[in-house]
């Protein structure tokens, strides 16, 4: 069995009295979609800034290719640090930085890039998300999906080797959710980067998700392809994809109650 | 017996624990400092973030200096004169007014002043960075955060107060000799001669360096209020920023005075 790229062995975090990772194993593998999914609170974010090192596990690891992060020398350490992205859930986009400076600072941060590299990467990434003329632009000038697609340029400009997305669409309409999507997968395609997604756009990540792991509880309690999701006889699993099902009849009663109809 | 004895040690136990918390408070914000002292030297140096910051600490509040620095020396003329007018003293206003601002009332008021205009809004800027994730943000870009936003501050907190409180002593000493001399009659030559034979320059040493620890006081206390926001037992949300916001102000104003009293006891 060939190596994970990265690989989460026992790692558990606690608030206080609330558990909220209970010793997940997990691996990602190179170059794949991995999509996290699972009720809200859960511990998928918290997953994700563990991965990232924005908060320290109690117990467990996670090892990079191979090698336990907590043995790596710092160079180390900020070398892989600079292979991740994060795209957060309420996008964390500087406030007082225009659209521009936003998506440039992770590059005017690094030593050796150019001025005229700088703006040639932010300008292409802006127009690949179709942002076009809001350079200029406060956060705050923007609407919901538009700060989204920032937030999402700003992650994808370093051209990073693992993007972790944490609910990158949440908040689109139906098309840029669908654009967003598409960019993840054709991006993924063209530079090959590993993904990590949290999403609860079922069915939609199973066509874009090479692997689906759910977490129930701070727990692992699949992992494996959609269509191996799809198939689980796990009832947690069945539960969480079956309750989408019954909250769609639900709906389609409201639709058809009396005074709906009579209206 | 045991009962007792724990009623004594109670009391003692729980001024023990206040006294823990306050150093280890003490300890965090020294580290805080330190590694915002090091952000201002590593490579590459954050010139523009800088002059940014010397220009919102410094320029922005030349008009609200000018202003009190202005009444505090009016008020040090009128009431100076008619306390030496009595022991027919009148004639040493210009050195009581400038001594007054130059060691004690210019340091200190610039620095209350700069706390309520640039603390807070550092306090409240950073702590709402912090609660919605900015802060998390620069670190997953791995930008340091302290040296992105603590150190320019702390850069432009030491350059910017003693210059701002030299222009308030300059205007203060206009604002005594505005009442003293313009209003109440002293003779110019008298207020201006006194000025100029009482002020040494240790006064106006002591006040600048006043004024650079001032400033290490507040820029350091308001941007730790603001970057531990999160911390906070209420630390959530817009009640977080504003409770933090008030701590800064609260405890800069506090330390500003406790530390002028030790360096005043040291440089007289």
């Amino acid at each position: 069995m060939s190596e994970a790229f990265i690989r989460i062995e026992k790692l558990s975090k606690s608030f206080g009295e609330n558990h909220v990772i209970r010793g997940i194993d997990l691996d990602i593998n190179r170059g794949e979609i991995l999509t996290l999914i699972g009720k809200s609170g859960v511990g998928k974010s918290i997953l994700l800034k563990l991965l990232i090192n924005l908060i320290e596990p109690d117990s467990g690891r996670i090892l990079f290719e191979g090698r336990p992060l907590d043995d790596l020398t710092k160079a180390e350490r900020k070398a892989f640090l600079r292979k991740m992205s994060y795209v957060f859930q309420g996008t964390a986009l500087l406030d007082s930085m225009t659209v521009f400076e936003n998506v440039a600072l992770p590059l005017q941060e690094r030593r050796g890039v150019s001025r005229e590299e700088i703006r040639r990467r932010v300008r292409e990434k802006l127009q690949q998300l179709d942002l076009v003329d809001i350079d200029e632009k406060y956060p705050s000038q923007l609407s919901g999906g538009m700060k989204k697609r920032v937030a999402l340029a700003r992650a994808l400009v370093t051209e990073p080797e693992v993007v972790l997305f944490d609910e990158p669409t949440t908040g689109l309409d139906p098309i840029r959710k669908h654009a967003v999507h598409s960019l993840i997968t054709d991006y993924q395609k063209k530079f090959g980067f590993t993904a990590v997604l949290v999403s609860h756009e079922i069915p939609d990540v199973f066509y874009i998700s090479q692997r689906i792991a759910m977490i129930d509880e701070g727990r692992i309690v699949f992992a494996g392809t959609p269509e191996e999701l799809q198939k689980s006889p796990n009832p947690v699993v069945q539960q969480f994809i079956g309750g989408l099902d019954s909250e769609k009849n639900s709906f389609r009663k409201v639709n058809r109650c009396p005074r709906a109809e009579g209206i | 017996m045991t009962a007792m004895l724990s009623t004594l040690t109670t009391p003692l136990a729980a001024v023990g624990a206040v006294c823990l918390k306050t150093l280890r408070e003490f300890g965090h914000i020294g580290i805080f400092f330190g590694r915002g002292v090091l952000g201002i030297f590593s490579l590459p140096l954050q010139i523009a973030k800088f002059v940014a910051q010397i220009y919102f600490i410094g320029a922005r509040s030349v008009l609200v200096i000018c202003l009190t620095g202005a009444f505090t020396g009016m008020v040090l003329g009128l009431q100076g004169y008619y306390t030496l007018v009595k022991f027919g003293a009148q004639g040493m206003l210009g050195a009581a007014v400038a001594l007054s601002l130059i060691r004690e009332m210019g340091p200190v008021l610039t620095a209350i002043m700069i706390t309520a205009r640039a603390g807070s809004a550092m306090a409240a800027e950073i702590g709402i960075m912090r609660n919605s994730e900015e802060i998390d943000a620069l670190k997953t870009m791995d930008i340091n955060p302290i040296r992105f936003l603590v150190s320019p501050r702390i850069f432009a907190a030491v350059i910017s107060f003693p210059l701002l409180t030299a222009i308030f002593d300059v205007i203060g000493i206009l604002g005594g000799y505005l009442s003293g001399s313009v209003l109440l009659g002293l003779s110019s030559g008298t207020f201006f001669a006194r000025v100029d034979s009482s002020v040494e320059m240790q006064d106006v040493t002591g006040g600048f360096i006043k004024a650079v620890v001032f400033g290490v006081v507040v820029a350091t206390i308001s941007c730790y209020e603001g970057y531990y926001t999160h911390t906070r037992p209420d630390g959530f949300g817009a009640k977080g920023v504003s409770s933090s916001t008030t701590s800064a102000v609260v405890t800069c104003c506090v330390l500003i005075l406790v530390t002028d009293y030790i360096m005043t006891s040291f440089l007289l």
